[in-house]
């Protein structure tokens, strides 16, 4: 929280599908260890935002700069694919909706999550396998698990295992997609408290989009209300979920938020 | 007609194709490792029968060219003696079983014993060229791994044997990183075989007929087994000697002797136990 | 004390809420409201529930969006107005000058109740083991019984949630507290308790702003009582 200037700086952000436009006019600063939720319905664009914003999907309108590692602000658009990917191997991790795009179903779980450092460098066998055995630790997988397939995990363990995958380069921004959708209801709980502690923890930035406004209060600083592609309301988690001033955002906290 | 009046052109393939081949082969040499596609064409043997190693072979075979084909290490197998045949035939090149002698030799599965010496050409049958592909299914992603020299996955799958096994397990088509950039796959040759790549006199060249692609190690490039700090590349090893001829450190074939589980090691290269065993006996005094 | 700068100075604040669902009619709750607060000062909200008073101390946390005014906050190495404030701004507030202690609990499940008392501490950088201790006086202190720290107060009775959620809106020393009805149905013991609590903080510098519906508490905290009603056209017009 000390470091004075933003991780990430969005301006004017739009993607295009051909002529209909995903997302358009997105605005914001991220800053290091700051959560950012983006809610809305489905459809109403905050998928195709994350996504141009991982640099999944390009960016049509607008510029996204980012500060690297090393402290140089860098425009993603002028990034080469190969200065992407290594953004994507080394400083971001992306957190999938469904367990099974973001991991190898048939790859061990401790291959799941070293396989990253391998990308990486890593070349020490028992090095590797050590800090994947006290990340399965850390999103409390068993250790005896390690060699074990996703394929054989419940929902739970496999977001989690997802999680270890992506956390255990030490990234400083993740994105992630619903990781919480499609789960129990006590699983979710239980989840979304892993991934607060452990955003808190190791002090990462991450944006995360949900169509849940409990999960965006249980774990975001601020939110973006997203509706037909654009930001109708951004600002303080809880004063948007509280004093929502929108009309599209009052019907959201008054049609999901009972209790 | 009768088939002794048809004529074919030398080498079977047009000469358009084989330009094609060589211009591909070129190319591949230039970037070594580097899996080149090319437009593999039918060849009088079904695919996965070699298409990809007869067709390199007629596109740079000529008439002073010797050949000498293997299969497992075996020059009189059906498939070696019949290519054998094939290229005396169309190209009208002189064929051997003698290492030392071929200027060409064609193989599944080995490489010889005897060293390789320079101006000798490899010419490897290749049915899956890409390494990551089990890894990977994805043609598009596994090109742009290589484009991009992202290979953490190659490693995942060593991982996995370890962790599963204790050791690598992979024996044979070990995935090999050509002169500190390409990974390569060495085609189904056994990982025994794995070091003679390096800093090797002769051109290797591989054809994927199915596949489609052709890649090649120029002479003396840098050819190196992948493995890890703690669990580095171990070529198979052999304890015994060879039961015909008693050479040691070369690759044996188990070979079962009767029903009741007798069995005897012997080399899979029959040209070297052979001649090893030939000077076996010129050795002993009568 | 009136050369001293004020901690909180709120000066013409106007709050209104639309209420799109409802046509977009418009709901005033305060108008023109001002008011100083400085340290080791204890002002409370007076009037009847439902005349805006939980709305004042939200829109001095950054909880409510304000319309007209300022919040102008200096306390803690902050000085901000809170009324225009970016969120990152606020968040800086609520972790250097300001806490909000309400009666109700809302906390992650599966954390232990010691660890929710001290978390506020942890996060400010405390020693881990200093702000354990701290948290276990508090909580003996309120009565909460031993046997229950190691447990995830989301298993806990309403009155000792309640109690909970004061020790960990006091543990941490911050220049000043928003007091949302902190004593509601706490039996008389706890009501001391936090009344001891509040002047201690006080003593210590720290300004309060607070709601008390229960007269005996105000009058032992209160400097002052700002008649919030005089504020509330809503409430004015249906007198």
């Amino acid at each position: 929280m000390s470091d004075e200037r933003p991780l990430l700086q969005v301006r004017n952000v739009g993607h295009r599908y051909g002529d209909w436009l995903g997302c358009r006019d997105v605005s914001f600063d991220l800053w290091p260890g700051e959560v950012l939720a983006i809610v809305g319905e489905s459809g109403s664009g905050k998928s195709t935002l994350l996504n141009t914003l991982s640099q999944r999907l390009d960016t049509s309108e607008g510029s996204i700069r980012y500060r690297l590692d090393g402290g140089d602000v860098v425009d993603l658009a002028d990034l080469s694919e190969s200065a992407v990917r290594r953004l994507w191997r080394s400083e971001w991790g992306f957190v999938h909706q469904n367990a099974a795009d973001g991991l190898r179903m048939h790859v061990s779980a401790g291959g799941n999550v070293g396989e990253p450092l391998m990308a990486n460098g890593w070349r020490h066998y028992g090095r590797i396998r050590a800090a994947a055995t006290d990340w399965l630790e850390r999103v409390e997988i068993p250790r005896d698990r390690v060699d074990d397939t996703p394929a054989a995990f419940s929902g739970g363990m496999r977001q989690r295992l997802q999680i270890a995958r992506n956390l255990v380069v030490s990234p400083r921004l993740v994105f992630m997609d619903e990781p919480t959708s499609g789960l129990d209801v006590s699983v979710q709980a239980r989840l979304l408290d892993l991934i607060r502690s452990l955003v808190s923890d190791l002090g990462l930035a991450m944006i995360i989009v949900t169509h849940d406004l409990a999960v965006a209060r249980l774990i975001s600083h601020r939110t973006l209300v997203m509706k037909d592609g654009h930001v109708i309301e951004s600002g303080l988690t809880d004063r948007v979920l509280d004093d929502p001033q929108a009309p599209y955002t009052q019907l959201l906290v008054s049609s999901i938020l009972q209790g | 007609m009768n088939p002794d009046q048809i004529e074919y052109n030398i080498g079977y393939l047009d000469e358009q194709t084989k330009r094609m081949i060589r211009r591909v082969l070129l190319k591949a040499v230039a970037i070594p490792g580097f899996q080149v596609p090319f437009a593999s064409r039918e060849v009088p043997l079904p695919r996965g029968w070699g298409t990809g190693g007869v067709q390199l072979t007629a596109a740079v075979i000529g008439a002073d060219d010797t050949l000498k084909v293997i299969d497992q290490g075996a020059d009189d197998t059906t498939n070696a003696v019949s290519i054998r045949a094939f290229f005396h035939k169309v190209a009208g090149a002189a064929t051997t079983t003698r290492t030392e002698d071929a200027t060409i030799i064609q193989t599944r599965h080995r490489i010889p014993e005897a060293s390789l010496t320079y101006g000798q050409i490899m010419v490897y049958q290749v049915p899956i060229p890409e390494p990551l592909r089990f890894l990977e299914p994805r043609e598009t992603e596994t090109r742009r791994m290589h484009a991009l020299n992202e290979y953490g996955l190659m490693y995942v799958k060593l991982y996995e044997d370890i962790a599963r096994y204790g050791h690598i397990a992979k024996t044979y088509d070990y995935p090999v990183l050509v002169n500190h950039r390409y990974l390569m796959a060495p085609s189904p040759t056994p990982s025994f075989d794995n070091p003679k790549l390096h800093q090797s006199q002769a051109l290797h060249i591989y054809g994927a007929g199915r596949e489609k692609r052709i890649y090649a190690i120029p002479p003396y490039t840098d050819v190196e087994s992948l493995g890890f700090d703690d669990f580095p590349f171990e070529p198979q090893h052999f304890d015994q000697p060879c039961a015909i001829c008693g050479s040691t450190g070369v690759y044996l074939d188990e070979i079962i002797t009767d029903d009741a589980g007798g069995v005897m090691y012997a080399c899979s290269d029959t040209y070297h136990c052979e001649r090893t065993a030939a000077r076996l006996n010129e050795e002993i005094p009568a | 004390m009136t050369t001293n700068q004020p901690i909180l100075a709120v000066s013409d604040l106007d709050k209104t809420f639309t209420m799109h669902l409802q046509g977009g009619q418009g709901l005033a709750v305060i108008r023109g409201l001002s008011f100083d607060l400085h340290a080791s000062e204890c002002v409370v909200l007076g009037g009847a529930s439902g005349s805006g008073k939980s709305s004042i101390l939200k829109m001095v946390y950054g909880n409510y969006a304000v319309d007209r005014g300022k919040v102008l906050l200096r306390a803690g190495g902050i000085d901000i107005d809170i009324a225009t404030a970016d969120p990152r701004e606020i968040l800086a507030a609520r972790r250097h000058a300001m806490g909000y202690v309400s009666q109700f609990l809302r906390c992650v499940p599966r954390v232990p109740a010691l660890e929710v008392v001290a978390e506020p501490l942890i996060e400010r950088g405390a020693d881990p083991m200093d702000a354990e201790e701290r948290a276990a006086s508090l909580l003996s202190r309120l009565g909460i019984p031993e046997r229950l720290w190691g447990l995830p107060p989301a298993t806990f009775s309403g009155g000792e949630q309640q109690r909970v959620n004061i020790a960990r809106g006091f543990i941490a020393d911050l220049p000043m507290l928003l007091l949302d009805e902190p004593t509601a149905s706490l039996d008389a013991r706890n009501r001391r308790v936090v009344v001891e609590l509040i002047a201690e903080k006080i003593e210590a510098g720290t300004a309060m702003l607070g709601i008390f519906h229960d007269a005996e508490v105000r009058e032992a905290v209160a400097d002052r009582v700002i008649p919030v009603e005089d504020f509330t056209p809503m409430v004015r017009a249906m007198a």
